[in-house]
């Protein structure tokens, strides 16, 4: 998706319509490079983009039925009452700012902060996605974001969060490798 | 079941599948295609007859010189001498059109947002005549399911669902922001819709053809969604 979504970019790396592009926006005309994207060409990335998107939206509503379905949501989602002091410490802690890392059970209070914003963030690549594909067939998705050119910029600022999201999950599984077989098998569970 | 081995084995699955997967390869050249064509339908599907896209305000239209003019020919067609419009397929009354002729039929005006393929937008006001309100001067014969615009802009063309072009905000134009279309903008008569991404649009427009099967466009061909309402 986001090959293919910044091969799209790249016919016109710009933020707000013609004429009017958003001044706070400092990358305007700065294109992705190339090798960061799929599809060849505009009509490719295109064709990439509109045909994993189903999968993409199917893999994010199997994945939510199972959350709900099997129970894991209570473990596995952000509950501020439970979690937000714990969030904070761990923050702290990762920030070195605090020595001890907070007890935690299966995840802990930030792992739960930003596994529960990614999904979020998911489903809001899919609405501003849609208010871009059919601004006007879906009209009402159109202006929840602003406007065409106001979904433009919330479909790449989600972009940009999920690409965070990936890094820093890469950083700490790459610093904690004996976790990354438990994250493929399932790992123990008491 | 043991949930651990399922998920392991369901893991193994995907990198073989992924491995098999060259990018050029035909499994993936017919994925697309078949994606393409659920996607048309799906278009097609979720497109309204009826809902009239939103008129922005005044002051939302874009300067002129920052509204993008595009044609396939090297430079701008200029229009030819003595140019009308020509009218035909399944129809009663095929027939060739002087721009007069066409402006004597009722004009409509708006102002709608412009959705390029390539993710800009614009605005401008434009002037002209419905599709549908020409459908009824030539009177479609059943069978009709495709309308396609040519042009004497190298031969650019693309072929349009009924629907689409049948549709309130879909015109013959020949106005834009208050003044005759200049040559830029596809003068003497181009389409304007507020249903479909800008290549859609045919300009420099040559004849109309209510056709029963579709016959593809310029950028389809190429690769470019063939439905590309918005």
């Amino acid at each position: 998706m986001a090959g293919s979504g910044l091969r799209i970019l790249i016919a016109y790396p710009y933020l707000g319509p013609r004429g009017a592009l958003y001044r706070w926006y400092p990358l305007q005309g700065v294109a992705p490079p190339s090798w960061l994207t799929i599809g060849g060409w505009l009509g490719g990335g295109r064709q990439w983009h509109f045909a994993i998107a189903w999968f993409f939206v199917l893999n994010g509503l199997v994945y939510l039925a199972y959350l709900a379905g099997s129970g894991e949501w209570r473990w596995r989602t952000f509950n501020p009452a439970r979690d937000a002091a714990p969030a904070v410490a761990q923050f702290l802690h990762y920030a070195r700012l605090r020595k001890a890392s907070p007890p935690a059970d299966f995840y802990n209070g930030l792992q739960r902060l930003a596994y529960t914003s990614i999904i979020v963030i998911a489903a809001v690549m899919t609405l501003s996605g849609l208010a871009i594909y059919k601004p006007v067939q879906f009209h009402f998705l159109t202006i929840l974001f602003g406007g065409y050119d106001g979904a433009r910029v919330v479909h790449l600022a989600g972009l940009a969060l999920i690409a965070l999201f990936v890094a820093t999950h890469l950083v700490l599984a790459a610093l904690h490798p004996r976790e990354i077989l438990a994250m493929v098998t399932g790992g123990k569970r008491e | 079941m043991n949930s651990r081995i399922s998920r392991r084995r369901f893991v193994a699955g995907a990198a073989a599948a992924s491995l098999l997967a060259g990018c050029d390869s035909y499994p993936v050249k017919s994925f697309l295609r078949a994606m393409k064509d659920w996607n048309a339908n799906f278009e097609a599907a979720i497109f309204s007859p009826a809902r009239l896209a939103p008129e922005p305000p005044e002051s939302a239209v874009t300067p002129e010189a920052a509204f993008p003019e595009y044609f396939i020919s090297d430079e701008a067609p200029e229009v030819p001498p003595n140019w009308f419009l020509t009218v035909g397929g399944l129809v009663d009354r095929p027939g060739r059109f002087t721009l007069a002729q066409l402006q004597a039929m009722p004009p409509i005006a708006m102002r709608v947002r412009h959705h390029c393929v390539e993710g800009w937008s614009a605005v401008a006001s434009w002037r002209g005549l419905r599709v549908s309100d020409l459908a009824k001067v030539v009177g479609l014969k059943p069978g009709v399911r495709y309308v396609e615009f040519r042009s004497f802009d190298s031969g650019y063309w693309s072929s349009w669902d009924l629907a689409s072009a049948m549709h309130p905000q879909t015109l013959l134009a020949w106005g834009m922001n208050g003044h005759p279309l200049t040559t830029g903008h596809g003068a003497p008569l181009r389409v304007y819709s507020a249903v479909k991404l800008g290549y859609k649009m045919c300009k420099y427009l040559a004849e109309v053809n209510f056709l029963a099967e579709k016959t593809g466009g310029y950028w389809e061909d190429q690769g470019y969604d063939w439905f590309a309402g918005v």
